[in-house]
């Protein structure tokens, strides 16, 4: 059952091969199982699963399963869940428990998915290996001694290892995907604004966007479908209407004009990437694109803005965690600095307090105009290279990431070396603009991505894109060695 | 450029987080690792550009100034780790 796509499982449920208490027992089995081997999951809930399994069979008898009903699903742990522990990956959250549910979880319950558990991640989503984790390092399920990227490693290795058919995911700067195209998975960040962040736990404020984690764009068009729209309870939610993305696979048109943009083929990309990520641009041409070399000239100044911007915004939104409301509490001292002080210090990990001193450098008297203010200058011109670059084709291709998974422990002494593993990730975020990463190919027997970028509200031909490359390729169907 | 141990402690004070002791150095080095990255912004030429405001260029929506919650402090303060009469407590701030 779980090798099936979520497209597929709902033909199945609907057709009553299974019901979706035996599709989420076997899950949870292969959870029990295998999942040590990989610590994707800080939480599991089993009982609860298996209730909403049940309350999704019942659904479907009275005859009201959407194509979600049934389908079991993990939620990365940045969401929160009520009455389920929501842990952000930190020791400051340890025993938090939301009084209610964030919209993307609301939604995704009221069509019916089943919430296997909370998926492990980055701390804060601050991270690119998974390794800023309280909770551990997860692994790489194509092989354990590798990173399965991050922020949303925890998501990615589940669906990749299929321990859950699909799952949440945030990007900042590459969030869900990098881990995506490290693991073999398909990732989507969507337009800023597109799916509602209430109830998602801030860390850049006009960067941060949910999105999924799938086998396919499928089924990252069906879990849209159901995440995105207004939700007056976020300021950031747009009011554009929200399509059937998954009627719109068979709408798209194969006759679009893929730009290139040499920037992505640098000489930090491994050549055997490259080769990778060349041969996919090949099978979208023979499938009727046109492809367009296009430049985006500022696009290598994206890590230096990002790592002024984030940690410019996490270090006000961060601020919050004073062990007063919520969150971890020092012992009390003898004044009331020095309590904030060692509260904080001991409830965040290392990356985390590295983002928030950097913000608050970078934001100090003295420094804004120089650092804060400029960064959001290149920002403005980062934007503008894409909407020229959009002015001559429809979506952007390239690579997702220079190299494929690197080992645990690698680059955990040098951050700066970390950070540059989104250098192809991070424009999208900072344009606001829609972009998914789908596997392309094997590297050494690893995973590697392919990354479309469009314009804003452009998921529907991203998505289009991404499906007839599936349409014509199998990578996304290669299961990691004892997770088949 | 290299920060200082000054600069440092400025900004722990600033941003009220502790370092201690044996984290300075590796905090320090990395630290300016990071802002060295950064100041690679310096380098750009952003005359007459206008700073984002927003990623899509759009205003931010407005909500009726209404009471739309209702009051749920038990449920609220579950969360917390010291509680008197309803009431969140704190270190004590006045002498």
């Amino acid at each position: 059952m779980h090798t099936r796509t979520l497209a597929q499982l709902a033909e199945d449920l609907a057709a009553k091969r299974f019901s979706s208490v035996e599709l989420t027992r076997h899950h949870l089995d292969r959870i029990e199982s295998q999942g040590d081997a990989l610590n994707a999951f800080i939480t599991v809930t089993r009982d609860q699963a298996l209730a909403e399994a049940e309350a999704a069979d019942r659904r479907r008898a009275a005859g009201h399963a959407t194509p979600l009903t049934g389908i079991p699903i993990a939620h990365k742990d940045i969401f929160c869940t009520a009455d389920v522990k929501t842990t952000c990956g930190s020791r400051m959250l340890a025993n938090f428990v939301a009084p209610y549910d964030a919209t993307v979880v609301s939604r995704l319950r009221a069509a019916g998915a089943v919430m296997l558990g909370k998926t492990n991640m980055d701390e804060f989503a601050m991270g690119s290996s998974n390794e800023t984790s309280y909770y551990g390092a997860v692994r790489n399920p194509w092989n354990t001694d590798l990173v399965p990227g991050g922020s949303s490693g925890g998501s990615a290795a589940a669906v990749a290892a299929r321990l859950c058919t699909a799952a949440t995911g945030t990007d900042t700067g590459g969030s869900i995907r990098q881990p995506a195209a490290l693991t073999g998975v398909t990732g989507l960040k969507p337009t800023y604004g597109r799916v509602s962040r209430y109830g998602m736990i801030a860390f850049a404020s006009s960067l941060d966007q949910a999105g999924t984690l799938t086998q396919t764009a499928e089924d990252a068009a069906l879990m849209l479908s159901v995440m995105a729209g207004f939700d007056p309870r976020d300021s950031t939610s747009l009011e554009d209407p929200v399509p059937d993305y998954r009627q719109g696979l068979a709408e798209a048109s194969a006759k679009i004009t893929i730009g290139v943009p040499k920037n992505f083929f640098d000489p930090g990309l491994l050549p055997a990437n490259r080769d990778a990520v060349q041969a996919a641009l090949a099978v979208l041409e023979a499938q009727g694109a046109t492809l367009k070399e296009v430049e985006l000239p500022n696009v290598h100044l994206s890590v230096p803005t990002y790592y002024v911007v984030a940690p410019a915004e996490a270090s006000s939104n961060l601020s919050r965690f004073d062990g007063i409301r919520f969150g971890h509490r020092a012992q009390e001292t003898e004044d009331l600095t020095r309590y904030l002080m060692r509260t904080r210090g001991e409830g965040f990990g290392a990356e985390v307090k590295r983002r928030i001193l950097t913000g608050t450098y970078v934001l100090s008297a003295g420094y804004y105009d120089a650092y804060y203010l400029k960064a959001q200058q290149v920002r403005q011109l980062i934007a503008q290279d894409f909407a020229a670059a959009f002015a001559q084709c429809d979506l952007l291709a390239g690579p997702t990431t220079p190299t494929p998974a690197f080992p645990l422990g690698q680059k955990t002494d040098d951050p700066v070396a970390m950070y540059l593993n989104d250098i192809y990730t991070i424009g999208a975020p900072l344009a606001g603009l829609p972009a998914l990463s789908v596997p392309c190919g094997l590297v050494d027997g690893l995973p590697v991505g392919l990354q479309l970028i469009g314009p804003h509200f452009s998921e529907g031909p991203l998505l289009g894109a991404a499906h007839r490359f599936q349409q014509a390729t199998d990578w996304h169907q290669r299961l990691p060695a004892g997770f088949e | 450029m290299s920060l200082t141990i000054d600069e440092l402690n400025r900004l722990t004070e600033l941003a009220r987080l502790e370092i201690t002791s044996p984290e300075v150095p590796d905090v320090l080095a990395k630290l300016t690792n990071i802002v060295a990255m950064v100041d690679q912004l310096q380098a750009a030429d952003t005359d007459d550009v206008l700073p984002m405001a927003h990623p899509l260029d759009r205003q931010q929506r407005l909500r009726p100034d209404e009471v739309t919650e209702s009051d749920q402090h038990e449920r609220y303060q579950r969360n917390a780790g010291m509680v008197e009469r309803d009431l969140y407590l704190v270190p004590k701030v006045i002498e």
